[in-house]
C-alpha cells in the first residue's frame, strides 16, 4: 500500500497515496479542484500560485508563503496548507480583500488570489505591520494591469488594520478579529494532533536510490516530470538539518535553512548589519521562504547568490551519505559547470564560516536585468581583514563570470599586503579580467558582464573604505 | 464604481479559462513546434510519441478537413506546418492524451526531420531580399523633397526598437466541447470571438453558426489575444471535431512564450529638419517593421505606426514609408499601442538628438511643435487638438523648471548617482484604422422582475469594460447598479464582433447598449403615461423611482416592468451602432480614421547609479486629456498600469532570440517585466477636463491604450541622465535601456561626430550564444 500524506487543506483534513513529488499546485487544482490558485509561470517568478504553508515551530504556529507551482506535495506533509478558499469568508470579504477591493487593485484579476494570500502571510506573520513589510510579503508576486501603486494603497491600508496587535499570535489575532475565518484559531491544536499520527510516510521506499530535495525551487524549474516519478527524501525542515549557531568563533548553518532563516538569524544580523540589503537582491519571499542553503550550493549554479556569498566567507560544508560524513571548503565543491565533488548519495549536512572581527569589513554586490526578484548578471562578495592600513587577507568571489561560482584568487594575491588605494583597485580590476570567462547569455553579453565585474570590484572598495576618492577609480 | 468583478476576483472565485470543470472524457492537447525557424520538413516521426501511455491521437496538416489556413488578415498562415516550416515554434503536430502529463510527455518524443533554409530574424535583411508582406506604404504631408532646403539644421539617424511579450498571467487556451448536430462550443481566451469562430470555420470546412465562441473573461490579453487565440481553438476545435469528445489545452508558460508572436520589433531611419526658431519643418522616415512568419495583424499595426509618426507634432512636410517585413519568427501581433508606440519613438528620438546638437533642452522643441487645433496630422485628419492645454496644465501643476534646476543641483552634488528628466507628450487616435470594424451590438433583456441581463461582443480582460457598459445600463434605466448583469461574450449571442481592441471596446459597445437601453425606455415611459395619464414626454425615471413632470408617481422600476410585461411590450433590444463620420481612403492614404484623439504630456524623472547601471524611475507625473471620466477608479488603474507596461518596454524587457530564430527569453527566469519595487514611487495623474463634446461614451475618452506611451519618456530621461554623467557618451537608439546598456552607455567611447551611423553594442536579435 502507498504511504498517506496527512496535511490539512483550509478547512480539511486530507490524506493522500498520489506521488510526494507532484508539484502542489497540481493537487490543490487538478485533484481538489480548488481554482482560485492559479497557474501563472510554473517557475515561481510570479506568485500566482502562492498558498500558506502553516506549522508547529517550537510550540508556535508559523505561517509562511510559499509558490505552490515549486513545491512537492511531501512538502506539505504534516503541515496546515492554506489556499485562497481557504481565507474567504464569502459573502463578506476579509480584511485583506475588502482592501483589495477599495483600493481597485485588481483588473484581470488572474494574479490577484496570489497577492491576497502573500498579504494573508503577512497577517499572519510575526513582522511588525508597516507598509514596507507589507510590500516585502508581495515582492514575489507580479501583476501585468495595475502597475502596482492600487496594490501599494491596499497594502499600506492591510498594515494599518493590524496596528494594535501587539504581542498576540498573529493567527488568534486574525481570527479574534475576523481578518480570517475562526477556524484559524483552532488549527494548532488540531496540527499537534496530526503531527501524533503522523509515522514515516516520507520515507522513501527501501530498495530506492532517492533524490534529495528540499525546498524544490530549482529543482521543480529545471525537471518537474522527473521529480514526480523519482524516489524522494525529503530534507527541508529537517529539524537536524536546521539551526543557525554560533560555537566559539564560528558560525554554523543547518543545510535546511532557508533564505529567510539566515535574514531572521540574531548572529547573522549581528555580524552582517546590512544583511537586509543583501537578502533583498534575493529572489522574493516565498522563494525566500522555501530555498535552502544547501540548494542553493548544490545546484551549483555559476550564479548562486548564497554561493557567492559563502564563498567570500571561506565556507566549510559537511556532506553525509547517511553513514559516515566528509567536510570540505565550498570553494573545493565545483569542478566545473554543474559538476561537483559529491556522490550521488551524499547530501549537505551543515556548513560553517568563521565570523568576521573587527578588522574585518564583508560585502555583497548583484547586477540583474530587474533589481529584485532576478537571476544575477554578474554576483561578487568581498571578505578583507586589514591589517594596520595594509590588506591582510582578502577573498573576492564572483559569479555569472565563469562555468563555477569562483574566487578570484590571482586578484585576491595581488591585493595582499597591499593599501587600498584607486591605483591598486584599478589593476586588480585589470587582474580579475584575466581570471573570468563571462558569456554572452539571456542576462547580459560578456563584455557587458566583465564591465560589470570591474565595476562591482570598485563598488566592493567604495563601500569598505568611504575615504577613497571616487573620482579615481570612474 | 468598483469593477464589477472585485469580489470574485479577490475571493479567486472568478472563473477562467482553465478552471471549467471539465466534462467527463474529456482529452488533453499539446502542441508540438518546430524546433528549427525554417526549412523543409522531410520526416515527421510519431512512433515513439503514440506509444507513451495515454496519448489518443496526433494531428498532423493531413488531417485538416477544410483549409489549413488561420490567417485573419492575409491568408497566409497555416495551422499545422505541411511541408515548410517558418519559425521556431511553429506548430507541426497536436497531440492529444488522458491527461495533460501524457500529452506533454507525447509532444517531447515527437522527432522531425527538417532540411534547413536560411533563416533571417533582422527586418532589413529581409527588406532587402524583398521579403514583404505587403507592398510598403507611404504617408505624405506637404512637399518634403523641397522642405529641406528651408531647414537651417538638418539631423539624421537610425534606430532599432526592440518587442515585448505580452505577459498576460493567464496563458492562451481552449475548451472546445461537442454539441449536437455537428457543432461546437468552443471556450477560449481570445479578445477576438468572431476570429476564434472565423479560424476553427476555415479549419473545419463548416458554416460559422456551429461554432459557439464563449468567452467569460481573460486573465490579460493587451493585444495578444487579439488574433493568437485562434491557433489553440482551432487545434482544439479540430481534435473535437474529428473524435467527438472534448479537448483542452492550457498552454505551458514556455510554450506560450516561444509559440507566440510579441510586440513587433521595429527599425528605421529618421531625418529631421528645423529651422533657425526650432520649429520642426521636415521629417522623413523609414519604418521596417519585423512582421514574422505571417502577416497576423502586422499591415494594420504598420498602418497605425504610420497614422502616429508625428506623435503630438504639426509638421508641414512629411514622408513616412513602412515597410512590413517577413522574417522567421513567430508572427508578430497586436500589442497595447498597436504599433502607434514604435513610431512615436522614432520622432522622439529625432527630437532628442537634435536637441542634443543644437544643445537645447528637447522639452523646447517638443512644445514648439505641438499641433494645434485646425492643423492637419499628415493623413489629413484635422486635428481638435488638447497638445498645448496639456503641456500647459503640466507646467503648472508640476513646475519642470523647478525639477529641472533641482536636478541639475543634484547632479553637481553627486558623483556616483545622476538624474535625468524628460517630458513626454501623446497623441492617440481612438478607432479602428480599419473602418469596417468599427461596429457593435449589444443585447438588453429586462426581465420581468425588474433585473437587467445585458449581452455584448466586448470581452472583460481587466480594462473594466463590463463595470462601464453596466453604467450605462444603469445611468439610462436610472436603476441600482445591483440590478443588472453582464453576460459571459458569445458568438451565438453577438455575431460578427470586432475583436475587444484599439481601446474603443467600451465605445463601441457602451454605445450600442445606450442605444439598446434608451429603446426599451422608450417604451417603457410610453406604459407609464398611458398607466399614468401622462404625456410619454413628460415621463422621466429617477433612483428607480417613475416621475411625471418631475414629480414623484406611484409608480416604481418595478411596478414599470410588471405593466410593460403585462401588455406585451418588448422587453428586449438588439442594437448597433456604427462610429460616425469615420472613413479613410487607403490610395489617397488621406482620411478621417479616427472619432477622436486622445492627448497627454508625461514628466518623468530618473536617477542612475552610475557606478553599477542601474537605475530607479523616481516620477511620472502626468496630465491626461480623459474627456470626462466616466469610472476615475478604472481609468485611473488603466493608466497607472499603462505606463508601468510603457516603462517596462523601454527599460527591462528584453525579448532575445538568437541567430537561429530560437527565443532564449522564453521563461519568467530570463523575460523580467516590471515587480513592484521597479515602478515609479511616485505616479501623479491629473485629468484634463474638457468640456467639448466628442464620441466617446458619455464624453469619457478611451484610456486602454495611450498612457503606455507615457512610459517613452523613461528612455530619454536615462539617456539625459548617462549624458549628465559623461556628456558626449555614445547612447544608440536602441531599447530597451537596459542596465546593459546604461553601464555601456556610461562608459562608453566619447561621439566623434553627431551624425555617424551606430555601431551596435548589443543586438537585440541575435545576441551570439
Amino acid at each position: 500500500m502507498l504511504p498517506v500524506l496527512k496535511f490539512i487543506l483550509n478547512n480539511e483534513d486530507v490524506g493522500t497515496s498520489l506521488p510526494p513529488g507532484m508539484p502542489l499546485l497540481d493537487f490543490i487544482r487538478y485533484h481538489q479542484h480548488l481554482t482560485g490558485t492559479k497557474t501563472g509561470c510554473n517557475e515561481g517568478d510570479c506568485g500566482a500560485c502562492t498558498i500558506l504553508a502553516g506549522e508547529l515551530q517550537h510550540g508556535s504556529l508559523v505561517y509562511r508563503s510559499f509558490t505552490s507551482c515549486l513545491m512537492p506535495l511531501g512538502n506539505a506533509h504534516g503541515k496546515h496548507i492554506v489556499t485562497i478558499e481557504g481565507v474567504n469568508m464569502l459573502p463578506a470579504l476579509n480584511l485583506i480583500q475588502q482592501a483589495m477591493v477599495d483600493n481597485a487593485a485588481t483588473q484581470c484579476g488572474f494574479c490577484t488570489p496570489g497577492f491576497v494570500m502573500s498579504l494573508a502571510g503577512f497577517c499572519l506573520s510575526k513582522q511588525a505591520p508597516t507598509p514596507e513589510n507589507a510590500i516585502t510579503a508581495i515582492d514575489g508576486n507580479i501583476c501585468r494591469c495595475t502597475g502596482y501603486k492600487s496594490i501599494e494603497r491596499a497594502a499600506a491600508a492591510v498594515a494599518a488594520q493590524l496596528a494594535h496587535r501587539n504581542n498576540e499570535e498573529p493567527a488568534q489575532f486574525a481570527a479574534e478579529q475576523q481578518i480570517l475565518p475562526g477556524y484559524f484559531s483552532g488549527i494548532k491544536e488540531r496540527l499537534k494532533r496530526l503531527l501524533l499520527s503522523l509515522n514515516g510516510e516520507l520515507t522513501p521506499p527501501s530498495g530506492t536510490v532517492p533524490r534529495f530535495v528540499a525546498g524544490g525551487t530549482d529543482l521543480y524549474v529545471q525537471q518537474p516530470e522527473e521529480m514526480q516519478e523519482q524516489p524522494l527524501r525529503f530534507l527541508f525542515g529537517q529539524e537536524m538539518l536546521k539551526g543557525i549557531t554560533r560555537e566559539d568563533n564560528r558560525c554554523v548553518i543547518g543545510a535546511a535553512c532557508t533564505v529567510n532563516d539566515l535574514l531572521a538569524s540574531p548572529i547573522m544580523r549581528a555580524y552582517f548589519p546590512a544583511l537586509d540589503g543583501y537578502v533583498s537582491l534575493i529572489s522574493s519571499t516565498p522563494i525566500r521562504n522555501m530555498a535552502t542553503i544547501a540548494g542553493n550550493f548544490i545546484n551549483a549554479s555559476p550564479i548562486g547568490d548564497l554561493t557567492i556569498f559563502f564563498l567570500a566567507l571561506d565556507a566549510t560544508i559537511e556532506l553525509s551519505d547517511g553513514h559516515t560524513t566528509r567536510t570540505l571548503p565550498l570553494r573545493e565543491l565545483y569542478k566545473g559547470y554543474k559538476k561537483l565533488d559529491k556522490r550521488p548519495e551524499e547530501y549537505m549536512t551543515r556548513c560553517w564560516f568563521d565570523l568576521p572581527d573587527a578588522s574585518t569589513g564583508f560585502h555583497f554586490e548583484k547586477v540583474s536585468k530587474r533589481t529584485n526578484l532576478d537571476i544575477a548578471s554578474v554576483n561578487t562578495a568581498i571578505c578583507i581583514t586589514m591589517k594596520e592600513n595594509l590588506i591582510g587577507t582578502v577573498r573576492i568571489s564572483a559569479g555569472g563570470v565563469g562555468p563555477v561560482p569562483a574566487l578570484l584568487t590571482d586578484t585576491a594575491a595581488f591585493l595582499t599586503g597591499k593599501a587600498p588605494s584607486g591605483a591598486v583597485i584599478k589593476v586588480a580590476c585589470a587582474i580579475a579580467q584575466s581570471e573570468i570567462t563571462p558569456i554572452s547569455d539571456a542576462r547580459g553579453t560578456a563584455v557587458y558582464k566583465r564591465l560589470l565585474l570591474e565595476q562591482l570590484i570598485k563598488a566592493h572598495f567604495i563601500t569598505l573604505f568611504p575615504s577613497l576618492q571616487v573620482e579615481l577609480l570612474l | 464604481m468598483k469593477n464589477i468583478d472585485s469580489n470574485t476576483h479577490v475571493s479567486g472565485t472568478s472563473v477562467y479559462l482553465d478552471d471549467l470543470p471539465l466534462l467527463s472524457g474529456t482529452l488533453f492537447g499539446a502542441a508540438f513546434g518546430s524546433p528549427i525557424a525554417h526549412g523543409v520538413i522531410r520526416e515527421l516521426i510519431l512512433e515513439d510519441a503514440l506509444q507513451v501511455p495515454g496519448v489518443v491521437r496526433i494531428f498532423t496538416a493531413a488531417d485538416i478537413p477544410g483549409q489549413n489556413e488561420i490567417g485573419g488578415v492575409i491568408k497566409d498562415e497555416p495551422l499545422l506546418a505541411d511541408h515548410h516550416v517558418h519559425f521556431c515554434g511553429m506548430p507541426v503536430a497536436f497531440v492529444t492524451a488522458h491527461t495533460r502529463e501524457a500529452a506533454r510527455a507525447a509532444v517531447k518524443k515527437i522527432r522531425v526531420k527538417i532540411d534547413p533554409l536560411p533563416i533571417i530574424t533582422d527586418p532589413r535583411e529581409a527588406q532587402a531580399k524583398g521579403e514583404l508582406i505587403i507592398p510598403p506604404r507611404t504617408f505624405t504631408q506637404g512637399d518634403i523633397d523641397n522642405a529641406w532646403r528651408q531647414c537651417t539644421h538638418v539631423f539624421e539617424g537610425s534606430v532599432d526598437i526592440n518587442g515585448q511579450e505580452h505577459l498576460y498571467i493567464e496563458t492562451q487556451g481552449a475548451y472546445a466541447i461537442p454539441q449536437e448536430n455537428n457543432s461546437l462550443r468552443i471556450y477560449s481566451s481570445t479578445q477576438g470571438p468572431a476570429a476564434v469562430q472565423r479560424a476553427v470555420t476555415s479549419v473545419l470546412g463548416q458554416p460559422m453558426h456551429r461554432f459557439e465562441v464563449v468567452v467569460t473573461r481573460l486573465g490579460g490579453g493587451f493585444g495578444g489575444k487579439e488574433d493568437q487565440a485562434n491557433t489553440w481553438a482551432a487545434l482544439c476545435a479540430l481534435a473535437a471535431w474529428l473524435l467527438k469528445k472534448p479537448v483542452k489545452y492550457a498552454l505551458h508558460r514556455m510554450e506560450d512564450m516561444a509559440m507566440t508572436g510579441k510586440r513587433h520589433p521595429y527599425a528605421a531611419d529618421f531625418k529631421i529638419g528645423l529651422n533657425d526658431d526650432h520649429k520642426i519643418i521636415a521629417y522623413e522616415v523609414s519604418f521596417f517593421q519585423n512582421a514574422g512568419a505571417s502577416a497576423d495583424l502586422s499591415t494594420a499595426v504598420l498602418a497605425r505606426t504610420l497614422f502616429h509618426c508625428t506623435n503630438s507634432y504639426f509638421i508641414p512636410h512629411v514622408k513616412a514609408t513602412g515597410w512590413s517585413c517577413r522574417t522567421n519568427l513567430p508572427p508578430n501581433t497586436a500589442f497595447r499601442g498597436f504599433g502607434g508606440p514604435q513610431g512615436m519613438f522614432v520622432i522622439e528620438a529625432a527630437i532628442a538628438k537634435a536637441a542634443q546638437a543644437l544643445q537645447v533642452d528637447a522639452a523646447i522643441i517638443q512644445k514648439k511643435n505641438l499641433i494645434q487645433t485646425g492643423q492637419e496630422f499628415p493623413y489629413g485628419q484635422v486635428a481638435k487638438s488638447e497638445a498645448l492645454a496639456c503641456w500647459e496644465r503640466t507646467a503648472a501643476l508640476y513646475n519642470p523648471d523647478d525639477l529641472r534646476r533641482a536636478v541639475n543641483s543634484f547632479n553637481t552634488a553627486h558623483k556616483l548617482h545622476k538624474k535625468g528628466l524628460a517630458c513626454m507628450p501623446i497623441c492617440f487616435g481612438i478607432s479602428f484604422t480599419n473602418t469596417m470594424m468599427n461596429n457593435a451590438r449589444s443585447l438588453v433583456h429586462v426581465y420581468s422582475d425588474g433585473s437587467v441581463g445585458i449581452s455584448t461582443g466586448a470581452v472583460e480582460m481587466g480594462q473594466g469594460v463590463n463595470t462601464k457598459i453596466l453604467q450605462v445600463a444603469a445611468h439610462t434605466f436610472a436603476i441600482a447598479p445591483e440590478r443588472i448583469k453582464l453576460n459571459h461574450t458569445s458568438t451565438y449571442t453577438i455575431a460578427n464582433t470586432s475583436p475587444s481592441a484599439a481601446s474603443a471596446t467600451a465605445d463601441l459597445n457602451g454605445k450600442a447598449t445606450l442605444m439598446a437601453c434608451t429603446a426599451i425606455l422608450e417604451r417603457l415611459k410610453h406604459v407609464a403615461a398611458d398607466g399614468l395619464q401622462a404625456a410619454p414626454e413628460d415621463i422621466s425615471i429617477v433612483n428607480e423611482q417613475v416621475l411625471v413632470k418631475g414629480s414623484p408617481s406611484s409608480w416604481d422600476w418595478q411596478q414599470l416592468v410588471t405593466a410593460a410585461f403585462r401588455q406585451r411590450v418588448n422587453l428586449s433590444e438588439h442594437a448597433h451602432y456604427t462610429t460616425p463620420e469615420i472613413y479613410f481612403d487607403d490610395v489617397k492614404e488621406k482620411g478621417h480614421p479616427f472619432a477622436y484623439h486622445v492627448y497627454g504630456t508625461a514628466i518623468l524623472e530618473v536617477t542612475v547609479d552610475c557606478l553599477r547601471g542601474t537605475y530607479t524611475v523616481d516620477t511620472v507625473k502626468v496630465v491626461h486629456d480623459f474627456g470626462h471620466s466616466m469610472n476615475t477608479d478604472i481609468d485611473r488603474g488603466q493608466i497607472e498600469g499603462g505606463i508601468v507596461q510603457g516603462i517596462g518596454w523601454m527599460t527591462m524587457e528584453e525579448v532575445i532570440y538568437d541567430r537561429d530564430g530560437r527565443l532564449r527569453s522564453n521563461a519568467l527566469s530570463t523575460y523580467k517585466v516590471p515587480d513592484i519595487y521597479s515602478v515609479p514611487k511616485t505616479i501623479a495623474i491629473d485629468a484634463l477636463q474638457t468640456i467639448h463634446d466628442n464620441l466617446a461614451i458619455f464624453r469619457s475618452k478611451a484610456v486602454g491604450e495611450p498612457p503606455l506611451m507615457y512610459g517613452i519618456g523613461v528612455w530619454f530621461a536615462l539617456s539625459n541622465a548617462i549624458r549628465a554623467f559623461h556628456p558626449n557618451a555614445d547612447i544608440p537608439f536602441s531599447t530597451p535601456m537596459t542596465p546593459e546598456k546604461v553601464l555601456m552607455a556610461l562608459y562608453s567611447k566619447t561621439i566623434q561626430e553627431t551624425n555617424q551611423q551606430h555601431e551596435e553594442t548589443v543586438s537585440h536579435l541575435g545576441i551570439d550564444l
